[in-house]
């Protein structure tokens, strides 16, 4: 087993865009990391970086402590599962899980041992001597899994392992890759751009943006204390609603001339500066009152089952409040919300960082 | 679509049927041809039921050729099969080849020479026949079957056919058998090429009629009776100024002819299409 550490790793493509600007980052042995990101922030470019199918610009990647920069993606010690599974189609499932091992020159009553193993892990047994195409998406998905388990490398690449199968499916493999990633120990590394697996998967949430980390820490971390407005928004559904408003003094700030108090505001801003106040649907109290509270128009109502979302504006802005259902009549016009002051995200509107307590 | 007009389903039919009789009643007059001898087709009626000299026709033709060509056809079929299998093959080898090359390899003007290879598809054999003649000529290889087989090899087509392919084939597919431990040479042969199985079936067909089927390039270099190929045979056992022609062996040779193409056909005809309408990855 090993961990995975990445010191200012580059990647700048022919044209001297560059996809991956620096990023540092250390993944202890046996945890599981989970980059998420909208598409285009360079997630993928890091993970196949780290895999060995794309070249290194600048930096390095070190696998334990052994700097594979130049090192061939057979001789990593890592293995893969890729977005559409990459299977060999002509080849039967046991094959598939073979070949890599094959070519490896591992002897044939181990690499049976390590297939029959896999597959009796993965509950493919019965699939073995089955193409491919005969299969479903999941099992697909399966046998793409047990490809990379009977290698028994030391990390585990996943590269949006899911984003092909339909919803029910996706939460169900989900579960799985959390609960086998737990018995094997090995380091793994996924990719994704779903903030849902990302939360529920990751021991470490790597937040990328534009080439960059946005923000590093556990799921928890990251939804309570978002270090930047993107990573606020992006991370938590529907997303934190942002409203502009101003300082009014230690501990206030105002929003369209409603005064709230706030626990982790930063000490000496000043009175009357500009400010984005972060507030997540689920947090603020729809007809409640409180110490501090906010009016809101509702244009339309959204209908989720067990909850509601009430859809409008608070001074002016775009506004969404999550209410359980039954809670507040549908045709209701007018609301007003009760706000924790615990509660409140501030952020600057120039640089975007989080403006709390240091 | 659903129609239910018997006139114009009835006019549909026959329009059909006409057209294949035009296309196979002079195929059929040549097989009946190849069952008369010659005195019965000459004096001008000739049934349209088979005669009993097929055996003697077939056993004659293959064996001993016509009374003035006198080249046994079975020895001409046999240069034209070397032809055709070494073309089809030779095709197939050096396309494959030049079509991974092109796709997976990343190498200075690669791009040139992928247009370069594409450009000769505007030059076929009859275009560059005499620069290839003289080629041929100086190495030394008139009436050879390399001289025979080799300018014929280079192909755009079968390039391209594999070129468009192996561009359907998932990157993902290459990336994990690196992954897998697999180097360019395993990735080929462990993977495009059982994968191809059914794009090679598709050329082989195409070029195989193509090799069976050449006249003039044959014609050009072969001097030497035994290096004939059975296309030239026909003609051979027409062209008879001062002679009757022999038209049952002549059609017997034409039938003779036909039945290698037919035959390769007829046993990849499933694969052949296949491979021209693969979508599955």
């Amino acid at each position: 087993m090993a961990g995975v550490t990445l010191d200012t790793v580059r990647k700048i493509y022919a044209g001297n865009v560059e996809a991956v600007k620096g990023v540092s980052l250390g993944i202890e042995d046996g945890s599981f990391c989970v980059l998420v990101g909208p598409s285009g922030c360079g997630k993928s470019t890091l993970l196949r970086m780290i895999a060995g199918l794309e070249t290194i610009s600048g930096g390095e990647v070190k696998i334990g402590d052994r700097v594979v920069n130049q090192v061939e993606p057979a001789d990593r010690d890592i293995a893969m599962v890729f977005q559409n599974y990459a299977l060999y189609p002509h080849m039967s499932v046991y094959d598939n899980m073979a070949y890599g091992l094959r070519n490896r020159g591992t002897p044939k009553d181990e690499i049976d041992k390590r297939v029959k193993e896999a597959a009796r892990i993965l509950a493919i047994e019965s699939f073995l001597a089955r193409k491919p195409r005969q299969l479903s998406g999941g099992q697909r998905q399966r046998v793409a899994m047990g490809r990379a388990i009977v290698r028994k490398p030391q990390v585990f690449l996943f590269d949006e392992p899911l984003s092909n199968l339909d919803a029910k499916l996706r939460v169900q493999m989900r579960v799985e890759i959390k609960r086998l990633q737990r018995a094997l120990g090995v380091t793994s590394i996924y990719v994704t751009h779903d903030q849902v697996e990302a939360m529920t998967l990751s021991d470490k949430l790597v937040v990328m943006s534009g080439g960059q980390i946005e923000q590093v820490g556990t799921p928890s971390e990251v939804y309570r204390r978002p270090e930047t407005r993107f990573v606020a928004t992006f991370i938590g559904s529907p997303p934190m609603n942002i409203l502009p408003g101003t300082v009014e003094g230690p501990g206030r700030v105002s929003v369209g001339g409603q005064s709230i108090a706030v626990t982790d505001m930063r000490d000496g801003l000043t009175p009357g500066s500009a400010i984005e106040v972060g507030l997540r649907p689920e947090d603020v109290q729809a007809g409640g009152t409180g110490a501090s509270s906010l009016s809101m128009d509702v244009d339309f109502v959204e209908e989720l089952g067990a909850t509601q979302l009430f859809h409008g504006k608070v001074a002016g802005a775009e506004f969404i409040v999550q209410a359980s259902t039954g809670q507040l009549p549908a045709d209701t016009r007018q609301l007003t919300l009760a706000v924790d002051p615990g509660n409140v995200h501030l952020f600057d509107p120039q640089t975007t960082k989080r403006l709390g307590r240091v | 679509m659903v129609e239910n007009r018997p006139f114009a389903q009835f006019m549909a039919y026959l329009t059909l049927a006409l057209g294949v009789v035009i296309v196979a009643f002079p195929v059929y007059l040549a097989v009946m041809a190849s069952t008369f001898d010659t005195a019965t087709i000459i004096n001008g009626n000739m049934p349209l039921v088979p005669g009993d000299q097929a055996a003697e026709n077939y056993n004659r033709t293959l064996l001993y050729g016509g009374m003035h060509a006198r080249q046994p056809v079975g020895g001409m079929m046999f240069n034209s099969m070397i032809m055709a299998l070494g073309i089809a093959i030779g095709k197939i080898l050096i396309s494959i080849l030049s079509a991974f090359a092109v796709v997976y390899f990343k190498f200075p003007f690669r791009k040139t020479a992928f247009w370069i290879i594409f450009i000769t598809l505007m030059l076929p054999v009859e275009v560059r026949i005499y620069p290839t003649y003289k080629i041929v000529a100086d190495l030394g290889l008139l009436d050879t079957y390399t001289g025979l087989v080799m300018p014929l090899i280079a192909s755009a087509t079968g390039t391209l056919l594999f070129r468009q392919f192996f561009m359907t084939i998932p990157d993902e597919l290459l990336e994990a058998s690196k992954i897998d431990g697999a180097g360019a040479f395993r990735f080929f042969k462990d993977t495009l090429l059982p994968l191809s199985m059914t794009t090679i079936a598709a050329l082989f067909v195409i070029q195989f009629i193509y090799g069976w089927n050449q006249y003039l390039w044959p014609l050009l270099i072969t001097t030497k009776s035994s290096m004939q190929t059975i296309v030239i045979g026909i003609k051979m056992m027409i062209t008879t100024t001062d002679a009757l022609t022999e038209w049952n062996v002549a059609m017997t040779t034409a039938v003779l002819a036909m039945l290698p193409p037919v035959l390769v056909v007829i046993f990849m005809q499933r694969l052949f299409v296949k491979g021209l309408v693969e979508t599955e990855k």
